[in-house]
Order: structure tokens, then sequence, then C-alpha cells
């Protein structure tokens, strides 16, 4: 058993391509290397001499599964540049996407990404020919995060309608209100959802997690908040470079985030959860009471527990938001007078955790310089130390049975290894 | 039952928007993978069964050594390819790096341009291997998708919208938002396939679906700089999302003779 050299082809049910590489001596593990092959596409490069205004739309096209969070990211990191505020109805249109591609992404996750790994088959399609009715409230949840994103971004991927200072066009009332019937069928199936997911079978593992996320004074924190961690670390968001840094692994295309001076940490879900579970909006604080789930979910199995409880208070977020919505005088608000040359960062929430973006903008309002840091790079060294307990504790797996382990493991996360730079490949080497 | 027609899905460079979009059909998702075998859709599915495949939808574009392999390999096993999205038809966002020095990119990026294996441009699957069908627009239009996979099962040629953008938005029933607000658009050089979502949206359009098939873009990159735009800035607006077609280089070349 400790000698053996696996190579499995990829790991499948992940957004983007990398691979595995495990090296297990006496019953070790003794290297654990995610490796993220995905093409580098070189981004914050051929953002420079861009105006400022394309932002948005360019960063989008990192991800096609979150290209909501890198546009607000990207405005606010931008507006802060430029000595923008955007309040009131932009600022709830602006929640209101985000929650739409909470939504979306979440129920992509939980139905046809995660679930086939609990209930023992390899797609939601073969997985559809038993469990139909689950399948089709996954597709009827997704669908309805992105009847949202249609209807205020334009389209659900790569949405046309975010611009820095807001959007280009603001929906009347009674347009947003065309959404309220699917958001009500979508509330009622994301709390089926939450129960569904929480009566899953999960294996017992809990991780000694350092959770990043942001936290608001009032709400769940989706676009605004300070960076807060588990260990204590309160820090202004614009401030993140200060906290954490990126190293360059070799055997990796995507680069690995740190907290300086410190380890891995965890963001996505699971971090907002511990760090919010106070900012439950009613309905879905009532139901996560019900099924009695504990305020800090430290078993990433049980993540997709969690990411329900965010569909639902999203689909809730989401109708609160258009109950009050008055359109803006306005669709977008412009900077004061003459652009000076200025720099401005952001940490917004992704559906996979926080993403940061800084920008350094000259007079001409053209980009001079752009850093990007995506929530997987996050994640990376924190899933290889998932794995490394995993092989661990249980040395006598087969391959096949590792491998499968290992797999699920990554997925727990729900990685994006476009965004961090698509399948992954596993080759365990036994010495 | 009948043997059932063999899908793969495959990703180069690219953000893998365009294979979502597929898994965007929810109201046809099952009744699609009741007509033919998901044998190869890594995205979506752990089972991944060998080729050959009938068809291939191929994302994203070249900009490796290995992937310029890959494609042999993935045009070999699969009788029809046809390629989805501005990636995979014209180079994408990433082929802004054919107009720069990609050494020098990947410093900005990576502080070890040494562990990075990648070449100096982003091309089309086109220039690597024969293509069946191309599918323009960055994302690609799901219903397109669609009529692409029902076209192939009934073996015709799929029906997708040609012209361009503007006689699209016409038919939409929107203001023009050149002639009313004065704002660039890349309308009437650009494939229709979108819905003219951007005109709709009081923005113009910035030329996601590519070129259209016989675009005026000197006449029309006059227009825009009497709309107020500089050389600079036309040069910027056709060098997105597909700067590598054609037709959008070539408007892209005229800019920076106008000094841009």
């Amino acid at each position: 058993m400790t000698d053996r050299t696996i190579a499995v082809d990829y790991l499948a049910r992940v957004e983007g391509e990398g691979s595995l590489r495990l090296r297990l001596e006496g019953g070790k593990a003794k290297e654990v290397e995610l490796r993220i092959f995905e093409p580098p596409r070189f981004f914050e490069a051929l953002l420079r001499g861009r105006s400022y205004l394309e932002a948005p739309d360019i960063t989008a096209r990192i991800c096609g599964i979150c290209p909501v969070a890198y546009q607000m990211s990207a405005c606010h990191a931008l507006e802060r540049a430029l000595g923008l505020r955007v309040v009131g109805p932009l600022r709830d249109l602006r929640r209101l996407l985000y929650c739409g591609e909470w939504i979306e992404s979440h129920a992509l996750h939980i139905y046809l990404l995660h679930a086939p790994d609990f209930l023992g088959y390899p797609d939601a399609i073969r997985m559809a020919k038993d469990h139909r009715a689950t399948v089709e409230t996954g597709l009827a949840l997704k669908q309805a995060g992105n009847a949202i994103l249609e209807l205020l971004g334009g389209r659900e991927i790569h949405p046309i309608n975010v611009r820095v200072g807001g959007f280009y066009r603001v929906p009347p009332r009674e347009e947003l209100e065309t959404l309220l019937p699917t958001l009500e069928a979508a509330l009622g199936a994301a709390e089926r959802t939450v129960r569904f997911a929480s009566g899953l079978p999960f294996p017992r593992v809990e991780e000694a997690y350092e959770f990043v996320a942001l936290r608001h004074p009032e709400e769940y924190p989706m676009n605004e908040g300070e960076l807060v961690s588990s260990e204590g670390l309160v820090l202004p968001q614009e401030r993140f470079e200060e906290a954490f840094e990126e190293v360059q692994v070799p055997y990796s295309h995507a680069l690995q985030a740190r907290r300086r001076g410190g380890g891995a940490y965890l963001v996505g879900p699971l971090a907002r959860f511990a760090l919010n579970h106070d900012r439950l909006p009613p309905k879905t604080r009532r139901v996560v009471e019900e099924i009695g789930l504990e305020p800090v979910v430290r078993n990433p199995y049980r993540s997709i527990v969690v990411r329900a409880v965010e569909v639902m208070l999203a689909c809730e977020e989401a109708i609160r938001l258009i109950r009050g919505y008055a359109p803006p005088e306005r669709p977008h608000v412009d900077p004061p007078g003459e652009l000076a040359g200025a720099s401005g960062a952001a940490v917004t929430e992704a559906p996979r955790g926080i993403l940061f973006h800084r920008y350094e903008i000259g007079n001409d309002g053209l980009i001079r310089a752009a850093r990007i840091v995506p929530p997987t790079s996050q994640n990376q060294a924190r899933i290889e130390e998932d794995l490394r307990h995993l092989v661990d504790a249980r040395p006598d797996r087969t391959d096949r049975e590792l491998t499968d382990a290992c797999e699920r493991a990554i997925r727990n996360h729900d990685p994006c290894i476009s965004c961090a730079t698509h399948f992954l490949r596993l080759e365990v080497e036994r010495a | 039952m009948a043997v059932r027609p063999r899908l793969a899905v495959w990703k180069f460079a690219s953000c893998d928007g365009c294979q979502l979009s597929l898994l965007d059909c929810e109201d046809e998702l099952l009744a699609v993978a009741g007509e033919v075998e998901i044998a190869n859709f890594v995205e979506a599915s752990s089972a991944v069964a060998p080729g050959p495949y009938d068809l291939s939808l191929v994302e994203g574009s070249v900009t490796t050594p290995e992937d310029a392999r890959r494609i042999q390999e993935v045009r070999a096993q699969s009788k029809h390819l046809v390629t989805i999205g501005a990636c995979a038809t014209a180079g994408g966002i990433q082929a802004l790096r054919n107009f720069q020095d990609v050494e020098e990119f990947r410093r900005a990026v990576y502080a070890r341009p040494e562990y990075i294996a990648t070449l100096a441009t982003s091309t089309a699957i086109r220039d690597h291997v024969p293509v069946d069908f191309e599918l323009r627009g960055c994302p690609i239009n799901k219903a397109q998708v669609l009529e692409v996979i029902a076209a192939f099962l009934h073996r015709r040629r799929p029906t997708v919208a040609t012209g361009s953008v503007c006689a699209e938005c016409k038919r939409r029933g929107v203001v023009c938002v050149v002639v009313a607000q004065g704002t660039p658009c890349l309308g009437p050089v650009t494939q229709a396939g979108c819905g003219a979502i951007c005109p709709a949206y009081r923005r113009g359009c910035y030329g996601c679906f590519g070129p259209q098939d016989s675009p005026n873009t000197p006449a029309w990159s006059s227009r825009l700089g009497e709309l107020g735009l500089a050389p600079g800035a036309i040069l910027r607006i056709y060098r997105t999302f597909n700067a590598a077609a054609p037709a959008f280089r070539a408007a892209g070349d005229a800019a920076v003779q106008e000094g841009g």
C-alpha cells in the first residue's frame, strides 16, 4: 500500500482546469499539490490602458459563473478611487443583482455539482432519473436567480447593465415587480432546499479553519462591510493587502493567498455564515433555528447546507428589496469635476468568498495598474490542508477510494478554477 | 432504445460562461439529455466516456503549447466540431495579448514568470483545425446553442441570426442610442444574435458578437469620430472581446494609424 503512484485524469464538476498530485510516504501525505493549469489569461496586464468604464465589462470575463462579483468589486474599487458614493435605490439594485448571482451560482453548485456526491450519482442528469423532482427544484431555483440577472443585468452571463456609478438603465417599479411571483416560489423552494440539504448523510469531519469574510453592521454581507476573521482580524476592506499576501507556487498557474505572518485561511459560505449568522433575515433565521444548524459549521461537507441557507436569504432579501424599491432619479452618478489620478480598492462577497480588486487610474481616466485576488486562489492552500487531513486519517484507502474522496473534498469548496485560473487531474504517488 | 448521438463539451482558455449557457437552459436541459448522450462534459459530470463523439462543442481559445496539441486530439475524436463563443471563434479577450508583449504581461501578473507555459498569442480554434460551425458571442446566446444541437440532431444547417445588431435593434423597437443620445455604438458593424440588449438598456453595443458579414468599419469609425471618440477610444472599442476577428483587427489597426 505504501509504494504506489496513481494518476487519475481529471476532477469533474468543478469550474476550471486543474490537477491534484498526492505523494504519500509511510502512509502519510508528504506532498499535496492542488495544481491549477487553466491557461493564464493575464487580466491584470490587459486592463492597463483601458478606460475605467470598461473595467466591469472586462473583468466580468474572468468568470462566467460569477461575473457580477467581478463587476461589483470593480465598481466599488473604482468608485473609491473616484470619490463616488452609490447610495439609496442604486445601492439596493446592486444588492438585488448580487442576490440573483448568489441564487444562480449556489443552486448550480448544490444541485448540479455537489448533491450527486451525497446521493451517489456521477451527475445531476443521471440523478434526475431517480430524483426528478429534486433536480427540477434546483433548476427552478437557478432559473429564479437568472431571472433577476436577466431583467436587471440584461442577460444571465456577463450582464451588460452594470456601470461604474450605478447602471446604464434602471427599471421602473412595475417591471421589477414582475419578478415577485417567481421569487416567492423560489423562497419556498429554497426553504425545501435547506431541509433537503440538512438531511443528507455527512462524513464526520471538523476542520480548524480561520474564517475570513466581510461583516456589515446591519445586513448579511455582499457589497459592503469590514474584513473580519475568526482569529480576531478587523480591518477596513480597502486595506486587504496589509493582512493578506499572495505567493506563487511552481505547480500552479494561480497565486495562493496566505495571511501575512500566518497561514492558510478559508473564505466563502462557511466563513460568511460563521462570522455573520446573527445577520440573517427573519424567515431564514427561523428555518435555520428549526433545523438546529450550529452557528459555526466546521465540517466542509456541510457547506451544502450553508449554501442552501444563503440561497434562502438571497431570495428573502431580493423580495424585500423589490417591495421597497422606488426608482432613482438618474441611473448612475458621475465623478465630480475633472478626473484626478487616484487609486482605490474594494472587497465584495462573491458566491465563493471575498474578491479583492485594486486599480490605479490616471488623469485621463485610463487604468495604470490593476490587482485582482479571487476567492479560489485564497482557498487553494486551505483546500490542500483539508486533503492532507483526509489522506492522513485513512491512509488504508485504495487508490480509487482515495481519488473519489479527494475529489469530493475539493468540491466541498466549490472551487472556481476559471477564476483562479478547469478540470482537475489527480496524481497520487506513494513512496 | 435507439443509440443516441454522443455529445462532448471541451474547454480551452475561457471563462466557462459559454458551457454554462448549456446548463442555463433550465427548461430544456433534461429534455436535451434525453435526446443525446452527454458522453464528455467534465464541468457537469464525473462520468466521462471515451470518444469518438458525434458532436463536440468547443469553448475557449488556444493559448498554450499543450492546448495546441489537445485541439488536434479533440478534432480527431469528433465527427462534427462546433465552436461556442468569442474565445473559440476569435481568440477572446485574451487575444489582446496578440497586440502586446506577452513576456511583459507574464511579468506583470506573476512574480515568477518561469513557471508559466504560455504561447505569445491567443488564437481561434479554426486557426488549428477544421471547424464545422461557429457560434458567436461573449457569451453565446443559449437559444442559439439549443438550435445548434437541434439542427445537428435533425441533420440540417443551424439557423442563427446574421446581419447586424442594428437590424435586431429595429425589430425590437428600440430607440437608436446613436441618433437619439449620440452614444457611440458598434451595432452597425456587429453580428446580430444577442437581441440588441445593450441599446435596449440605453448603452452602445460593445461588439461582443464580433463583426457582421460585411461590416463597413471605415465608414463607421469615422462616424464614431464625429460622435466625439478619440482614435484611442475607437481603437479600444474594436479591441475588446473580438479583437483578433479579422474585420475588427483591421479597424483597430486603422485607428492606430490615426494615432490611437
